[in-house]
């Protein structure tokens, strides 16, 4: 194989013989598999999202299309589908058309790294339930995350309207500075794995018991920072400023109809999806768990693990999005930069001084510790000065 | 005064649009940066904290409404914004004007309440008790008692639907979407009422001159009591989801902050008022109807922000419902409208078997009844604040003039005080917090 083959397709063991026709007849079954897979997991995660959402607020939610509104997707789909395609005169109309695709491609590609079970054997040859497995698997997965900013930011500021560029704006600072944060939890999980590769990391968690997990074993600062930076990523509330119906009145898709605005709900929800998937990859050990040596069972069982803790995830995204309020812009920069960043460096920090020896991990701990309390403590000293010079006097005293 | 630019509607006020600083009178930019007319120049803006600074092409005048699904209905504000902060705002209003109050001059006394009841549409009992009782005084009759306790009874049940209603919208604005349907869910029982007694859930006209429509359905005491029970608990359920919650928390503390000097000087009432720690409510400082018979306290709050309208109203709906209780228990027995024949229509079983009944009801429905010449205002405390109704008769059997003091109309010159220096997520939070209903501000 060449340098070119091996920077992109090492890892699966269907390419350890060289390329052949069945060898991308079995790469062309698994892209199709994927998409079809997504495609429809999609679909039903919008409907599970206005079921669960309609549940936990007391009303019916979609029951028409279909048995239990399931189908309800699909009828809404259609219904955008013949919707006028609205083109607004003040709109750039390369980018304008270009955006929603590259809000939607990015989803799709992340997903193609998921491994989503162990190996299984076709005859003679075995593969990886994944669609690639790149050595730079990770950094794959920062880079389609990034690219993800330019849809919103290009379609808000495309669109010529001042509501979208005010959500572009708040998109693009938004997504970038938690990308900080996503990247230094991702980096944490590289840092003890020592691979970039997605099927070693997961790998590397499997055995049995769940204290092997990425979670457990990276203190779960990681984990959570991960998830947070994650919703953020995702525009999901609380996190949803960049559309924040009641303030921008949609934000960067306001102008967006037809097909168009279609892709881009099909792009959030599909992000959500994968999101879930990577979650579950990076610090959950993807399809590890009891399963039963070989055989079909052997095939599915990982399989099963692994959509049950996505599951767990999609659900908990849904039940944030019932229940709590939505943060303000500067709320979410001062979490993202004053909290996220600085915890997960200094966590990255402790995780790297265990992995040379334990008693550094601990004298990184301790330091960092040290110095946190110390910023604390001055921080409120500050506040407390500032405080009482501005005050936040009483107004009046009651009349009575 | 600059003249309106052109292709702009002007008023005698001149052109309501907020327009570009350089096109602005520096009065008016004044009044724009939050002075308040009748503050001595300065206590509010102090001109060194003009933003000046801000160069013509750094900012931007955005449209919020009419529009907008956070102003709630046709309010329209323009904004300018520097970045997402907001320098300077106007609110537009009009959007709504359908003449109600001019429309009441050609509507005769009895028809009248049909009309009010439309006004401020989720206060339509204080509307029509305002007008009920604006007529009553100048036709100098006494109404039963058991009807003003009746009436008692429906404006503090309103005052619950109300807020119930500002809990629901309050939380959407702020992104909590699944507070919208509990507050509507809560809401619900309270309409249902309404409607079992009145026949209809929102524009009632069941208060009117002369007492109430009809009398209360049976078994209306166990209905209420059983409905403050349902409440109750669930107003426990709106603290632990959103009050103790900390973005809410976050959202709302120390946002659209008013002194108590303000609000006073731009005549605000009700909650906003009682947020900045002045404890005025009409119903113990002005006492009408037998309210100072019972026990309640007056809610305030302390800093003047979002969260404390959002207390105080969720706090008012607990009083509102101790008050509903003793209510039931005062509702003495007796007639609901006064049988005065010259002022409320006969029973409909009488005109079958009285000739004078059938006159009675005819002359009634088609000449009305004539009011003595006279003026008066009266007001009650309706849930936004003062809800006050000035009456001025000429003898005839139509008004010749009926204005409401809407309080949501007032309430809302504290907007571009309270709204700069914020930001745009900021304007949405302040603008539910004041809770205009935008019927009751155009009329």
């Amino acid at each position: 194989m060449s340098a070119a083959q091996t920077l992109l397709l090492a890892g699966d063991p269907v390419f350890a013989d060289g390329v052949d026709g069945a060898v991308l007849l079995i790469v062309a079954v698994k892209v199709l598999v994927a998409f079809a897979v997504l495609m429809v997991s999609v679909l039903f995660m919008v409907w599970f999202e206005r079921k669960l959402v309609s549940d936990m607020q007391a009303r019916i939610g979609p029951n028409r299309a279909g048995p239990w509104g399931l189908l309800q997707t699909l009828a809404d789909g259609i219904k955008l589908f013949f919707k006028e395609d609205l083109l607004p005169d003040q709109a750039d109309r390369r980018v304008f058309r270009l955006a929603p695709y590259l809000s939607l491609v990015p989803a799709f590609l992340t997903f193609a790294i998921v491994p989503v079970g162990g190996v299984i054997h076709i005859g003679e040859r075995s593969t990886l339930l994944q669609v690639a497995d790149p050595p730079v698997g990770i950094l794959f997965l920062l880079a389609m995350s990034s690219v993800a900013v330019y849809g919103v930011m290009l379609a808000g500021w495309a669109s010529g309207s001042k509501y979208p560029l005010l959500g572009s704006v708040r998109a693009s600072a938004q997504m970038v500075s938690y990308e900080a944060a996503l990247g230094l939890s991702v980096a944490a999980v590289v840092l003890v794995s020592g691979s970039l590769l997605t099927s070693e990391i997961v790998a590397e968690q499997s055995g049995g018991l769940p204290f092997k997990w990425n979670m457990f074993r990276l203190g779960f600062v990681p984990f959570a920072i991960f998830c947070l930076a994650a919703t953020a990523e995702l525009n999901r509330p609380p996190f949803d400023l960049v559309e924040a119906e009641q303030e921008l009145v949609g934000g960067f898709h306001t102008e967006y109809s037809s097909l168009r605005f279609a892709l881009f709900f099909l792009a959030e929800f599909m992000s959500t999806v994968v999101m879930s998937a990577i979650i579950v990859t990076l610090f959950l050990g993807g399809p590890a768990g009891p399963a039963p040596d070989g055989g079909i069972l052997g095939a599915i069982v990982p399989i099963g693990w692994f959509l049950a803790k996505m599951f767990v995830f999609l659900f908990t995204y849904v039940w944030l999005r019932a229940t709590l309020p939505r943060f303000r812009y500067d709320q979410l920069m001062d979490l993202g930069w004053k909290r996220l960043i600085p915890l997960s460096l200094f966590w990255l920090l402790v995780l790297a001084g265990m992995r040379v020896d334990r008693k550094y991990g601990f004298a990184v701990f301790a330091g960092g510790a040290l110095l946190g309390l110390l910023l604390i403590r001055a921080l409120q000293i500050g506040r407390a000065t500032t405080e009482g010079e501005v005050g936040h006097a009483p107004a009046f005293e009651e009349t009575r | 005064m600059t003249a309106p630019t052109s292709g702009m509607a002007g008023t005698s006020e001149g052109a309501q649009e907020l327009h570009a600083r350089n096109e602005t009178d520096p009065l008016e930019l004044l009044r724009e940066e939050g002075a308040v007319l009748r503050l001595p120049e300065g206590t509010v803006v102090d001109p060194g904290d003009m933003s000046v600074e801000i160069a013509e092409n750094e900012t931007m005048i955005i449209n919020m409404g009419p529009q907008h699904p956070s102003t709630h209905g046709v309010l329209r504000l323009m904004l300018e914004l520097d970045g997402e902060t907001v320098v300077r705002s106007k609110p537009v209003v009009g959007y709504l004007h359908t003449g109600m109050e001019k429309t009441q001059e050609e509507l005769m006394y009895i028809q009248g309440s049909t009309n009010v009841t439309r006004m401020d549409y989720l206060a339509n009992f204080h509307n029509e008790t305002v007008f009920s009782v604006a007529v009553e005084t100048l036709l100098e009759v006494d109404v039963p008692e058991r009807a003003t306790w009746i009436r008692m009874l429906f404006m503090e049940l309103n005052r619950v639907s109300s807020h119930l209603l500002f809990m629901a919208t309050n939380g959407m604005d702020i992104g909590a979407i699944s507070m919208m349907l509990y507050g509507w869910r809560e809401r619900e029982l309270v309409l249902a009422f309404f409607e079992r007694t009145t026949g209809l859930r929102m524009n009632c006209n069941y208060i009117r001159p002369g007492g109430v429509a009809v009398d209360l359905p049976e078994g209306w005491r166990e209905q209420i009591l059983a409905m403050c029970e349902a409440i109750l608990p669930r107003l426990d359920e709106y603290d632990t989801l959103l009050t103790g919650q900390p973005i809410f928390q976050e959202r709302t503390q120390g946002v659209g902050v008013i002194t108590a000097e303000a609000a006073i000087a731009l005549g605000a009432t009700g909650p906003v008022l009682r947020s900045t720690g002045v404890a005025w409510d009409l119903r113990r400082d002005m006492p009408y109807m037998y309210y100072d018979q019972l026990d309640f306290d007056v809610v305030v709050g302390r800093y003047g922000d979002a969260f404390d309208r959002y207390a105080i109203r969720l706090n008012e709906i607990r009083e509102s419902i101790r008050l509903i209780r003793q209510i039931v228990d005062l509702v003495p027995a007796g007639d609901y409208r006064v049988q005065d024949k010259k002022v409320t229509p006969p029973p409909r079983g009488r005109i079958d078997e009285s000739m004078e009944a059938l006159i009675h009801h005819f002359k009634l429905f088609t000449e009305g009844f004539k009011v003595p010449a006279g003026e008066t205002y009266v007001a009650v405390e309706s849930p936004r604040g003062e809800l006050g109704g000035y009456l001025v008769s000429d003898g005839s059997a139509k008004p010749y003039r009926f204005h409401m003091r809407d309080p949501s109309f007032v309430n809302l010159q504290t907007l571009p005080v309270m709204l700069r220096g914020g930001f745009v997520a900021d304007a949405v939070a302040i603008i539910s917090s004041v809770d205009p209903v935008m019927g009751g501000v155009d009329r």
